[in-house]
């Protein structure tokens, strides 16, 4: 199926229900890919004009919450002659149905996207049962 | 810029607002109908260069490659996808990987050998000096 998207276009982000933004801002929704893997659980994200210093990572309960603040850069007597993108901070919320091991989730920010490792809770991998013959 | 400006402008300025009517003008609502081919570009001008930024976040920059022509600036890559071993399954994917091959259109031509390039955070911004040919010249008007 993605072979053949060759459109991308930020979306940006709802207005969240519980009220409005105090910053100014633009806010996208990162554009991500989730693989589930045999311990865990990669999330890759987006965030072009995001570091490690900018994104925010939270788990509580079950919600996991990425935010990524950008700064937005208008070169100096430069005006826009043309415009494919907004400049805007990151925002989504993603509900998780495994137990994570919260102490063990590794987050990395390189070239804008953020990799994010939540390893699976021990009770929850799948095991293997034997089976043995009578 | 002028303390005026700030004021008359507002004190948060968005240059993307002026785009909005326009694109909502092309493509309808303009907020996932938009066509954008890959990379995403926005490009700044003043008189005497051209400033392009693309957002290309999870690309090696040495892979980047960048062109010159005239007037068109081309950008070409790769997006690696994920390598995916047996037994590993993917519950979304949304971020567009691929080659691509993009052709930016500038407002005039450039002097090709005094384009810099660099990559920081997932963006590519290359700065396009105008030709010297292409700047506008400035005429004296002499009293007959």
């Amino acid at each position: 199926m993605a072979e053949t998207v060759t459109e991308v276009q930020k979306k940006e982000a709802d207005t969240p229900q519980q009220g409005e933004r105090t910053r100014q801002q633009r806010v996208y929704t990162p554009s991500v890919d989730i693989i589930e893997r045999k311990d865990d659980i990669v999330v890759m994200a987006d965030m072009p004009g995001a570091d490690e210093k900018s994104v925010d990572i939270t788990l509580e309960k079950n919600v996991l919450t990425i935010y990524g603040k950008v700064e937005s850069e208008i070169p100096e007597n430069h005006r826009l002659y043309m415009s494919e993108y907004g400049v805007g901070d990151y925002h989504r919320v993603f509900n998780l149905t495994n137990e994570i091991d919260r102490d063990k989730i590794q987050a990395t920010v390189k070239n804008g996207v953020l990799k994010l490792i939540l390893p699976k809770a021990e009770t929850v991998k799948t095991k293997k049962i034997a089976v043995k013959a009578a | 810029m002028l303390w005026s400006d700030f004021e008359r402008l507002g004190r948060f300025w968005d240059p993307w607002q002026d785009f909005e009517p326009m694109r909502r003008s092309l493509f309808g609502n303009g907020r996932t109908s938009a066509i954008v081919e890959f990379p995403a570009v926005n490009i700044w001008v003043d008189g005497d260069d051209a400033l392009v930024t693309a957002e290309i976040p999870g690309v090696d920059p040495d892979t980047i490659e960048l062109s010159v022509v005239g007037k068109s600036l081309i950008l070409r890559g790769i997006r690696q996808p994920e390598e995916i071993k047996n037994g590993e399954t993917y519950h979304r994917q949304e971020r567009w990987q691929g080659r691509f091959s993009k052709t930016v259109e500038l407002p005039f031509a450039v002097e090709s050998d005094k384009v810099n390039a660099r990559f920081t955070k997932g963006i590519l911004s290359v700065e396009l000096p105008r030709a010297e040919a292409e700047k506008p010249k400035k005429i004296a008007v002499k009293s007959a």
